[in-house]
């Protein structure tokens, strides 16, 4: 074996495990607002996942019917379109179901599986059984080979380059915004933040509907990967519980941590085992540190 | 209060009667062989309700990885009869004749080691019992000890039950893969897939169910029941107190694995197959609702609310499939939210207050000699 060739296979291992660790931190990142911010366990984070995808097969449907040369452009504003659809579903179950349950966090684990129950028997009702995807604009599809012999896929490119937009928005919103501020100030304290005037209720309403909005963003960028079906939500749910604990739950920098080892580990372990025996390892060596380690990589500084 | 007490006391005892009555009478009168089998299965199910009553009502942690024992109880019954029907006799077709169908499909050409001391049923019924034991005692230390308990312990037994499934799944030669493990027929040259044999399984099933809820209303009512309830509420006072919460924690765990363990052997002997889909994420959790149901305080209400939530799903998913997903969804948000307590909540709560009125009522109408009961309890 050349040296390149060496250097080619070393260069698309590293890229596919930075792919996973994008699709890892894109699942996760609505849900470190969420579970990691607010505390409640959302198990219908997947399902917010999969209202995003349908967002983008819907769009690309209505491009491909009525304006046929629409379609090379549509998915920008398709993807914003899955923000809004799962921001607005999210506001609606927050009003609906989670704020009676702040009190009870294994309680809200119980009702939100029962919602993401009926949002997939939801989707099964209107998009039907079968998995679906949408028609991709031409540049997204095939890949980017720099030299020869090397592939870079552009999807996987699309997905990481939205995952770092997305993740530089929640920064900047979480550390320069004024729902940012309040949202910190309610997590470390919410008695005194109600005290300064701070409404947590409807911080938490909307720091719950951006989680799902994100959410959203994420399940339609995954649409350019792979297919949508009704219970593909489940698929992610435990992954991205896995990947927000892992990083410390309060810790917005810890859960791109987290993301980005246990992808390393995934694909690592990948290439030497088959995908199911990688699966296990990956999941068996989060599963031991943090039995060693419960608070995660990073742990909050607050007292609770 | 002592008389509260001796009420309570006898309330309980009426309650397991009446649902053993209902069980080995009532229902063995009243259906047909096929669905009493039906009955029997989900009777299976109410060993890991009864187990999550101690675990979750009394012990305040939620497991949601029971699946995981009700498995591996399961699993160990079913290599043992998958062993008995695969002798050389009766897979002499087979490339390597005396080892189980889909071991020979994936080229295995002897018996994993693993698979050796299911040959025995003693060791095996053993294994039963100390394999999901030993699992729930080693997670059980390292992360009670760590006083990882909530979200964060849901999330851990969560993860368990995902890396089991997927094993299981992956390890095809060894353990079936995703089919699981099937073709059952015999325990010791006893066909189990007769008529008879599904009555004798179905009553066993029914003592033993007896015999488990009877011995956890005595756990309940010791001091350790006590120290478990005491723990829900307030650890940190039960800690300085000078008990060590871990190990009762331990112990509560290890009790919810074995009792799931049992449901997942009888699971087997009643069905005749075992398969990862009792052991994954989803099956946990809905072996959750069953106990939700049932109501997460009473061991008698979990038997009952996991019977109403299989025969729900089975009459519902037959005629309105549809339907049965968005009734269970409703079933999962109006549990939690208007009746935390389920269905013995509604009867503590309603009926027996009902009860207690119509009793006072025909007391005060007939000639008493001394005072009444006082109605309130």
């Amino acid at each position: 074996m050349s040296p390149s060739e060496l250097f080619n296979i070393v260069a698309m291992q590293g890229f596919a495990g930075l792919s996973l660790f994008s699709v890892l931190l894109l699942m996760g990142l609505g849900l470190a607002i969420i579970f990691g911010q607010m505390g409640v366990i959302n198990m219908a984070h997947g399902e917010f996942m999969t209202i995003g995808a349908y967002t983008i097969y819907l769009c690309s449907h209505l491009a491909e019917t009525f304006s046929p040369g629409l379609v090379p452009y549509y998915f920008p504003l398709a993807i914003l379109l899955a923000f809004v659809a799962a921001f607005a579903f999210g506001w609606l179950a927050e009003w609906l179901l989670i704020r009676h349950l702040y009190k009870r966090p294994l309680d809200t684990l119980l009702a939100t599986w029962g919602l993401s129950l009926g949002m997939q028997q939801g989707f099964r009702s209107t998009f039907g059984p079968k998995e679906v995807s949408p028609t991709l604009p031409d540049w997204l599809l095939g890949s980017w080979s720099p030299t020869d012999g090397l592939d870079i896929p552009i999807n996987g490119l699309f997905v990481m380059v939205i995952t770092l937009a997305v993740c530089a928005l929640v920064f900047l919103a979480m550390f320069r915004s004024r729902w940012g501020l309040r949202v910190r100030a309610t997590v470390a304290n919410r008695a005194m933040a109600n005290a300064t005037g701070i409404d947590t209720r409807r911080t938490d309403r909307l720091t719950y509907a951006i989680g799902c909005g994100i959410a959203g963003i994420a399940g339609a960028a995954f649409t350019t990967i792979g297919s949508t079906g009704p219970t593909s939500g489940s698929l992610y749910i435990v992954d991205a519980f896995l990947v927000v604990t892992f990083g410390g739950a309060a810790s917005l920098l810890g859960t791109i941590a987290s993301a980005f080892s246990i992808a390393q580990v995934q694909s690592i372990s990948e290439f030497f085992l088959t995908g199911s025996m990688a699966k296990v390892l990956t999941l068996s060596m989060i599963l031991v540190i943090l039995m060693m380690r419960p608070q995660g990589l990073f742990a909050s500084k607050v007292r609770r | 209060m002592n008389a509260c007490f001796e009420r309570a006391f006898a309330s309980r005892h009426t309650a397991l009667i009446l649902l053993m009555v209902l069980l080995a009478v009532v229902l063995p009168a009243s259906l047909d062989i096929f669905r009493l089998n039906l009955v029997g299965k989900y009777l299976s199910y109410a060993f890991v309700a009864v187990g999550l009553v101690m675990l979750w009502g009394y012990g305040g942690i939620l497991s949601l990885g029971q699946g995981v024992y009700f498995g591996l109880g399961g699993y160990c019954m079913a290599m043992f009869l998958k062993l008995e029907a695969s002798d050389p006799v009766s897979t002499r077709i087979q490339s390597t004749p005396g080892i189980p169908d889909f071991m020979d499909w994936n080229q295995l050409t002897e018996l994993p080691l693993l698979w050796k001391p299911f040959r025995h049923l003693p060791l095996a019924m053993l294994a039963v019992i100390l394999v999901p034991a030993l699992l729930a005692f080693v997670l059980g230390v390292a992360m009670f000890k760590r006083r990882v308990s909530g979200v964060y312990f849901a999330i851990m037994t969560q993860a368990v039950a995902l890396i089991l499934s997927v094993l299981i799944i992956g390890q095809q030669g060894y353990t079936g893969g995703v089919n699981g493990i099937t073709d059952l027929k015999t325990l010791l040259g006893w066909d189990i897939r007769s008529d008879s044999a599904h009555y004798i399984l179905y009553f066993t099933t029914v003592l033993l169910l007896g015999l488990v809820i009877h011995a956890c209303q005595w756990v309940q009512q010791s001091k350790l029941g006590t120290l478990l309830l005491a723990m829900r509420d307030k650890e940190d006072r039960v800690r300085f107190s000078g008990y060590d919460v871990a190990s009762f924690r331990t112990f509560v765990f290890c009790l919810a694995a074995i009792l799931a363990a049992l449901g997942g052997a009888m699971f087997t002997l009643q069905v005749g197959f075992m398969s990862p889909s009792f052991v994954g994420i989803v099956p946990s959790i809905e072996l959750v609702i069953f106990t939700a149901v049932g109501g997460r305080m009473s061991l008698v209400g979990a038997v009952y609310g996991t019977l109403l939530v299989n025969l729900g799903k089975t009459y519902f998913s037959e005629s309105f499939p549809d339907l049965w997903l968005f009734l269970m969804a409703a079933l999962f948000i109006g549990v939690v939210m208007a009746f935390p307590d389920g269905l013995a909540g509604i009867y503590a709560t309603s009926v027996r207050p009902w009860l207690l009125r119509r009793r006072t009522a025909a007391l005060v109408a007939a000639p008493v000699p001394q005072d009444g009961n006082p109605a309130s309890p």
